[in-house]
């Protein structure tokens, strides 16, 4: 594991790698390495750059080094009445730089944007050893290519980020959840389309198996208290939705954003057209699957024993996309762990991969498709 | 007139009769324009002191033909420019004298409306307001709402990540679009996302919008659509000087208020919206503000409240809250109408787009009074207040000698200044032909080498809309030429550009 100290030792670490045709796997606490194929390959941590680098609360941005735990981070800027609206969440140690490389987006997502929507500007190598900034610290820019878009959801594949400026948002004052029983998947994705598509601005939408429906309705203490009294007359058709203690509200919520709690030893990660979900879940039932709607149906949560390829097939056929977010070593040696490209758009991302890090320093096998498409004929 | 465009190529200007037969033949009827008098109203778009009738016409109606006529100008080494309505205020849509100009105006229809999942699908040539149109029956509207909403496409939009007033709430046309088919240079049809969130890979979709029609064709486009707000509000505050105002404004943001557009005038804008539609501006005040909310009836009732107390406390001098919808438009009229209230005091005027951290706004100003005596030149200013988007509008005349000259570096030094306090050049507009010499002053060059070698990814021939936002042209090659001193290179098979 090697240790940069800052982004000067990072940039020789990378430039060296170049040279010498090593690849590097960049680390923020490790908290996601699970994610893609075992591979062997040099460590770089980058908890030795950590710290915030600027945060003014009025301008909604915030400024730091890609090390900075990401729970230092949310309590920074909720000391400020702030938040990261697209409700980064992971494991202990989970790093900022981490979080955004993964693209992690909580239930919020649905309605405030994922990290991509939040990455204003950053710093960065480039898998060239050549450090480069791309977008900007204030809110509205389009000043160039939107490179923070790329490097948003990469997985440092194509250049380490050695700062990176993030919008942030005013934290609701107030939430509250409502919670209906009972509902089957049709009825509950109808119900959340109901309810995010009015008026009572619904922030989150989710459904857990066990026939739990919850929305979240957030904001100033009036507009909450008003919406929430509004809500069953918009749901009239679909359920009686009642409110939840905060405690029981916060705990759901984090079972249906990070698929955590569910049982099974191979668990995916599903986007997919909302109205699909239902009838996802009703194709792979025999599978023996346990589940968790988000993002209104948008995002599904499948768990299961055994390798469950069929989750992927099948949510193709539903214009979906599923991701192996957790799996035995062997299994991940052979599926990758990001659904399948179209050819075109394969050789596209490869293209745009080779423009960052032509050498491959950060193709350290983690992602399948990457050793395959580099070994296709140009 | 101090920007140069990249100089025409003799041989494709002298195959050009070879040029308009293969494109007749994929374009039949009057989709292919070569006559002089049916291009000169293409010479131009939103910034139109730059002009230059384009060596042809080609209005195709389908993707089969985009992608045909990309790839035959892909194999025969010709110059694309692609084109939506045509509104861009940063050149995007100039045409050049030995280049295609593939005008979108024909893919027009809107195809497909997913109420339940809220998600849209149109043509790219669909207007702005036309989504929000085909919507609005349902209680939906497409949020991004830039000033030519009426004739500005979603593909123009795409192309340029636009904005609008309401973008601090809603984000800008990226934040708001799922998906793209897009055409590259080489005629292959790829899709970037569609109706579902964060596709797989790599965001492509997320570096094509906003890429100034650099990187490809786009040929449909999903949006999302969201559940129109209940009620609208807005306030109309005086304030004695900008200092006030911008502490107000700073002030609503960190009391965790996100208005749904917070827009300030300065006294010249406010004088000459006032003089232009009348509808009660207080003449007196060095700034105004518009602070409009929207949502539930009770959260605009308890916002309104909010920021009435905050502006007090900022030395607010007139404070009017709207109390029906008429005069709620009736706030937002003047300052809609600013850009043609300015055409009346001024023959001609050049509208910036520099985006500055707030807190500096006092500074700018006063430094852009300072260069106003300088350059002998009027300026007035309306501003996207909640996310620092300033519109400084300079004042012209076209007719006599030097001043648009004048007026441009008048424009530059107020871009400088931007970058220079922390901001950027365009805050919404693009970089187009207008800002492209100004890059390296935000950027270095490895920076805008990175951009280019993205750029490479897709058009490695550079063929579509060159001459826009990059001030120097490398070859792609010369981009992708990787320094090894020792080892050698992981999969030397590879072609490297």
């Amino acid at each position: 594991m090697l240790a940069p100290r800052d982004a000067q030792d990072l940039r020789q670490i990378v430039a060296d790698a170049a040279v010498a045709g090593r690849t590097l796997e960049l680390v923020g606490g490790g908290t996601r390495r699970g994610f893609g194929a075992p591979r062997e390959t040099t460590e770089v941590s980058l908890a030795g750059l950590s710290g915030v680098i600027d945060y003014d609360p009025a301008e909604l941005v915030l400024t730091v080094r890609p090390g900075t735990a990401l729970a230092d981070i949310q309590a920074l800027v909720a000391s400020e009445g702030q938040m990261l609206a697209f409700e980064p969440w992971g494991g202990e140690g989970s790093t900022i730089g981490g979080a955004v490389a993964a693209g992690v987006a909580g239930s919020r997502r649905v309605t405030a944007g994922s990290a991509r929507d939040h990455l204003l500007g950053f710093t960065a190598v480039s898998g060239r050893g050549e450090t480069f900034v791309a977008g900007a610290k204030v809110v509205k820019n389009v000043t160039g290519y939107d490179l923070p878009k790329l490097l948003a959801g990469s997985w440092g594949r194509l250049g380490a980020m050695t700062e990176l400026t993030l919008k942030v948002l005013p934290a609701p004052r107030m939430t509250v959840t409502l919670a209906a029983q009972g509902l089957s998947p049709v009825a509950a994705h109808a119900a959340m389309a109901c309810a995010l598509g009015s008026n009572a601005e619904i922030s989150a939408a989710a459904h857990l198996r066990r026939g739990l429906t919850l929305l979240r309705v957030s904001g100033f203490v009036p507009s909450v208290e008003a919406r929430c009294g509004a809500v069953p007359a918009i749901l009239a058709r679909h359920c009686e939705p009642r409110r939840l203690a905060e405690a029981e509200g916060a705990s759901l919520w984090a079972e249906a954003m990070t698929g955590d709690a569910l049982a099974g030893a191979v668990r995916w990660q599903v986007h997919l057209p909302p109205r699909h979900a239902p009838a996802l879940i009703d194709r792979l039932q025999p599978l023996g699957i346990d589940w968790a709607m988000d993002w209104g149906g948008g995002r599904l949560w499948v768990a299961l024993d055994g390798e469950g390829q069929e989750v992927r097939e099948e949510a193709a056929r539903l214009d979906g996309e599923a991701a192996l977010v957790r799996a035995p070593g062997t299994m991940r040696a052979h599926i990758p762990a990001i659904h399948p490209r179209a050819a075109g758009l394969a050789a596209l991302e490869q293209r745009v991969r080779r423009a960052f890090d032509p050498t491959g320093v950060f193709a350290t096998g983690r992602f399948l498709e990457d050793v395959h498409a580099d070994q296709l004929p140009a | 007139m101090s920007i140069a465009m990249p100089a025409p190529d003799a041989g494709t200007i002298a195959k050009r009769g070879r040029i308009v037969a293969a494109m007749r033949s994929i374009v039949p009827g009057e989709g292919v324009m070569d006559d002089p008098d049916a291009l000169r109203p293409w010479e131009s778009d939103g910034l139109t002191a730059y002009r230059q009738p384009p060596m042809l016409v080609v209005l195709p109606e389908t993707v089969e033909q985009v992608s045909a006529v990309l790839r035959w100008c892909h194999a025969e080494g010709v110059r694309v420019v692609p084109r939506g309505s045509g509104t861009s205020l940063s050149g995007g849509a100039l045409p050049l004298a030995d280049a295609v100009l593939l005008g979108m105006g024909k893919f027009k229809r809107v195809l497909h409306i997913d109420y339940e999942d809220r998600v849209a699908v149109v043509q790219p040539g669909v207007t702005n307001l036309a989504i929000t149109q085909a919507v609005e029956g349902r209680g939906f509207y497409y949020a991004p709402d830039p000033s030519s909403q009426i004739a500005c496409s979603i593909g123009g939009n795409v192309a340029e990540n636009s904005g609008g007033v309401h973008c601090l709430k809603y984000g800008l046309t990226t934040n708001n679009v799922l998906g793209v088919e897009l055409v590259l240079m080489d005629g292959e049809v790829v899709r970037l996302g569609g109706d579902r969130l964060d596709p797989a890979g790599l965001d492509m979709l997320g570096v094509v919008v906003g890429s100034e029609g650099l990187l490809g064709v786009v040929t449909e486009v999903t949006v999302r659509i969201l559940p129109k707000p209940e009620t609208a509000r807005a306030v109309l505050v005086g304030f004695p000087d900008a200092e006030s105002a911008g502490a107000c404004v700073a002030q609503v943001i960190a009391e965790g208020i996100i208005p749904a557009g917070m827009e300030m005038m300065d006294r010249p804008a406010i004088h000459a919206a006032e003089a232009f539609v009348n509808v009660g501006y207080p003449l007196d005040v060095g700034a105004l503000l518009i602070v409009e909310v929207d949502g539930p009836a009770a959260e605009c009732d308890h916002l309104i409240g909010e920021i009435v107390r905050i502006a007090d406390g900022n030395g607010a001098t007139t404070i009017r809250v709207s109390t029906d919808e008429a005069e709620r438009m009736a706030f937002w009229a003047g300052r809609k109408a600013a850009f043609p209230a300015v055409g009346r005091i001024s023959p001609d005027y050049y509208c910036m787009d520099g985006t500055i951290p707030r807190r500096r706004l006092p500074e700018v100003l006063r430094q852009m009074e300072e260069l106003s005596a300088h350059y002998g030149l009027g300026v007035a200013n309306v501003f996207h207040a909640g996310d620092g988007n300033l519109h400084p509008l300079i004042f012209y005349d076209a007719n006599i000698p030097g001043e648009l000259d004048r007026a441009e570096e008048f424009g530059n030094a107020i871009l400088r200044l931007c970058v220079e306090v922390g901001g950027v050049l365009t805050g919404e507009h693009g970089v187009g032909i207008e800002k492209r010499d100004l890059m390296p002053e935000m950027f270095g060059e490895e920076d805008l080498k990175q951009q280019q070698r993205v750029k490479c990814a897709f058009d490695a021939e550079l063929l579509l809309n060159p001459g826009k936002v990059f001030p120097t042209l490398h070859r792609c090659a010369e981009l992708g030429r990787v320094h090894v001193h020792h080892g050698a290179l992981p999969f030397p098979e590879l072609e490297r550009f």
